[in-house]
């Protein structure tokens, strides 16, 4: 509050403290930030993880940057205030850059320096649904449900319903969010259809021909939504699926680790003009999140309990401790009490997690094609031409070798930036098999038996 | 001489009693009336209270009865001391990071930039208070000419009056997401005197309460004695005079009932706007409270909700005694 400050300033000015001098962190070829007051705007997820960290352990004020980190009511209203600029920066769907360049939902240029994880979500069914899935579902020689579970186990519910004529309502927290794509893969993957857009007709609801109807619900309120029975079950990010464990409303069926190994989740995104104009603070805040996510999975994931305690704050998640720790520490509890090793559940820089790859945009992209959020064709180019506007590794090398430089951090945990052009290998680790390739996004497209192709259009 | 005082003794003796035993019931039963039977509802409600909450169970425990909530304003006030220590740190690693920065760059003039850790409860309470009373004073401002305006002409009055009353039953909220998109296109400055969200929980408080001033100050001054116009006639004032020395005494009582009814407005408005808009202050405290969904955060929404009550009841309180202070009506009350 900006009518505080004056009197803050003067406390501060009270509060002369004896100087002395600390060995810098900052480099002498990298600039003084251009803008040192910033604000960053988060969802209370635990892939926020990497902005607390950055500000808790100092390392965004060793950039010489002062931030405020603001919890956000739900995604619309954080992309809406990066834009306006009441937001400096924020914890992103990866969609949501993409969408915002391409101009689905809200045109705006943002782009992103920084993937802040792989993993992280998971999606949910109530326990009235579990109950009627697990009949579908193979058992181990414990009695325990073999894992993972695939949406075949969902279909014949889903079919009950329809024939019921009731809709089976599903939720997911943001039409380009990647619970979105994940849900919808996850369902598509066994026979059931999330339904189209066709943002041509004006139709953004992503409901033409479903069996699934999927709706928007901020991640917070899922589980209470779940509770009420608005919905049946839900795609989201920790903690909100272990929190309906606790909470004893529902049942984690599978995780997105599940669904596609080490997939990209959020980013970190800011305006291509805040970019432009403050390109020192820019990769500044850069090396500050890529220190925190280093510190997140420093020595095997060592300090897990420490962030734990810090997210639980209730200016961060706020979620009690036990609940956050259940999957970040390592572990998913799926059914109570049905707790697995889940080692890699919450990546934050293991695998070159904080790389923007162009192939992880791309592969958002072919999903809205897939979905017909991209009403019409685009030559493979086109999918490569928007990923390189919207993902900067140019940003991130810079950062990484300045603190390559200061000896913060070494080479081999970089990819080699000389190389480097911006492509995972193919990925094969997909619930349903398919293999991607981001150099061949049609040819990716062209794979899924449910979902547009080449030609077609709504 | 015996028998008198004999006789006076007996009168005294009969009398004085009764005078006392008159006063100490005049006293128990004042005391009866103003601390006894409130502290018994107050009692019985937190039993009552205590007990409901044992039998509601929610999915995040049990419902929070006083003593867990007690709790928690407790545990409020530690975060609220350990914020201002962690505060201290931070301008301390400030300056000395400014000193550094000096040596090395001489040209470099240090600037202090305000604490950015999180708002504690009590600094909520501050920002909600601030935000209130800035966005009524706005109103009054706006709605006491206004209102004496409408009262004093009949034309003005017929002209105005539909909008006033299409205007006035809009629901608070409704307001808010216009208030927000207009406030976002035109305070558009890359350095801010106030933050943008002050601004919108301000305007929006501004136009919920500014109703019931207008009308109440309109009736009141409309409703004038008419030989107080008229000796205002008589006298030949002009027409500030006319206001100041009649219009305004006169319609005083109304004007001030019309306040205190918007301050309550205001209070309840501003709290719904706070957390349907997440801008700083009580009702964000208790949304991002209701999200994190913890242990503790039903007791805590409970503080903040016995706080946000008994701050409305003191503002309430401070506008009656502010209506008795200046206005000959004293018969104005609860």
């Amino acid at each position: 509050m900006s009518w505080k400050k004056p009197v803050k300033t003067l406390a501060a000015s009270l509060a002369l403290a004896v100087g002395f001098t600390i060995t810098p962190a900052s480099g002498k070829e990298l600039g003084y930030p251009e803008k040192e007051e910033l604000t960053f705007g988060f969802i209370k997820l635990t892939d926020m993880a990497p902005i607390a960290i950055a500000y808790e352990k100092g390392f965004f004020e060793d950039e010489g940057l002062y931030v405020t980190i603001e919890a956000q009511a739900n995604w619309k209203v954080l992309l809406d205030g990066v834009i306006d600029g009441r937001l400096d920066g924020a914890h992103m769907l990866a969609g949501q850059p993409i969408a915002a360049t391409m101009g689905f939902g809200t045109k705006a240029d943002i782009i992103t320096p920084f993937s802040m994880d792989l993993n992280g979500n998971g999606i949910t069914v109530s326990n009235a649904i579990w109950e009627e899935m697990k009949p579908n579902i193979p058992k181990m020689e414990d009695g325990r449900p073999v894992h993972p579970i695939k949406a075949d186990a969902l279909k014949p519910v889903v079919e009950k319903y329809k024939a019921d004529g009731k809709p089976f309502n599903m939720g997911m927290v943001f039409p380009v969010s990647t619970h979105n794509y994940e849900l919808r893969y996850w369902l598509a993957a066994g026979g059931i259809h999330p339904g189209f857009y066709a943002p041509h007709k004006g139709d953004t609801s992503g409901q033409i021909d479903a069996d699934a109807l999927l709706s928007v619900t901020p991640p917070p309120q899922m589980p209470a939504t779940l509770e009420a029975g608005t919905i049946y079950g839900y795609c989201v990010g920790e903690p909100w699926n272990q929190q309906a464990v606790f909470k004893d409303i529902g049942v984690p069926v599978v995780t997105d680790y599940e669904i596609w190994k080490d997939n990209p989740e959020k980013v970190f995104g800011i305006t291509r003009e805040f970019a432009e104009k403050y390109p020192n603070t820019t990769v500044r805040v850069t090396r500050a999140l890529i220190r925190a996510a280093m510190w997140l999975d420093e020595n095997n994931n060592a300090n897990r309990p420490e962030a734990v305690k810090i997210l639980s704050q209730s200016n961060y998640v706020g979620a009690d401790y036990d609940v956050i720790a259940n999957s970040m520490t390592g572990t998913f509890e799926y059914e109570k009490g049905d707790k697995r090793e889940v080692p890699d559940f919450n990546v934050f820089f293991r695998y070159n997690a904080t790389y923007p790859y162009y192939s992880d945009a791309i592969w958002y992209l072919t999903q809205m094609r897939r979905w017909g959020q991209i009403s019409e064709d685009k030559p493979d180019q086109w999918y490569k031409d928007l990923a390189a506007k919207v993902y900067r590794p140019d940003i991130y090398a810079a950062a990484a070798k300045s603190l390559i430089e200061e000896e913060l951090a070494t080479a081999d945990q970089f990819p080699d930036f000389e190389t480097e052009d911006g492509f995972r290998n193919p990925q094969t680790h997909f619930i349903d098999g398919i293999v991607y390739n981001g150099q061949k996004p049609n040819e990716y497209i062209e794979k899924f038996a449910i979902g547009l192709k080449s030609g077609q259009k709504l | 001489m015996n028998t008198t005082t004999v006789n006076a003794e007996k009168i005294s003796g009969f009398k004085l009693p009764q005078l006392s035993e008159l006063l100490t019931g005049a006293l128990v039963s004042s005391a009866i009336r103003l601390v006894a039977l409130p502290l018994a509802g107050i009692l019985a409600f937190l039993l009552l209270w205590s007990i409901t909450a044992q039998n509601i169970d929610t999915s995040l425990g049990k419902f929070p009865g006083p003593a867990a909530v007690m709790e928690q304003f407790n545990a409020l006030y530690d975060e609220h001391q350990r914020s201002r220590e962690k505060e201290q740190a931070f301008y301390e690693r400030q300056e000395k990071r400014n000193a550094e920065r000096v040596a090395k760059d001489p040209s470099y003039e240090p600037r202090i930039r305000a604490y950015t850790g999180k708002e504690t409860f009590l600094d909520q309470i501050i920002t909600s208070l601030v935000t209130v009373m800035s966005g009524f004073l706005l109103a009054v401002a706006i709605a006491i000419p206004l209102g004496i305006a409408i009262g004093l002409s009949k034309p003005l009055n017929n002209a105005i009056n539909p909008i006033i009353q299409v205007f006035k039953p809009v629901s608070p909220l409704a307001w808010l997401p216009l208030v927000t998109m207009v406030v976002s296109a035109l305070y558009a400055t890359p350095d801010p005197v106030v933050a943008k969200s002050f601004l919108v929980s301000l305007i929006t408080v501004t136009l919920c309460c500014l109703w019931p001033m207008v009308i109440n100050t309109a009736v009141g001054v409309a409703g004038i004695d008419k030989d107080l116009v008229n000796v205002s006639k008589v006298l030949r004032l002009p027409a500030l005079r006319h206001v100041q020395k009649i219009v305004l005494p006169a319609s005083v009582p109304m004007i001030f009932t019309g306040m205190r009814l918007s301050l309550g407005v205001a209070w309840m408005v501003l709290i719904a706007a706070e957390m349907l808009a997440q801008n700083p202050g009580l009702g964000k405290f208790v949304w991002d409270e209701f999200q994190n969904g913890s242990s503790n955060s039903l007791a805590r929404i409970m503080a903040a909700v016995l706080v946000i009550g008994v701050i409305g009841f003191l503002l309430d309180r401070g506008m009656l005694t502010l209506q008795k202070l200046v206005s000959w009506d004293k018969s104005a009350n609860q």
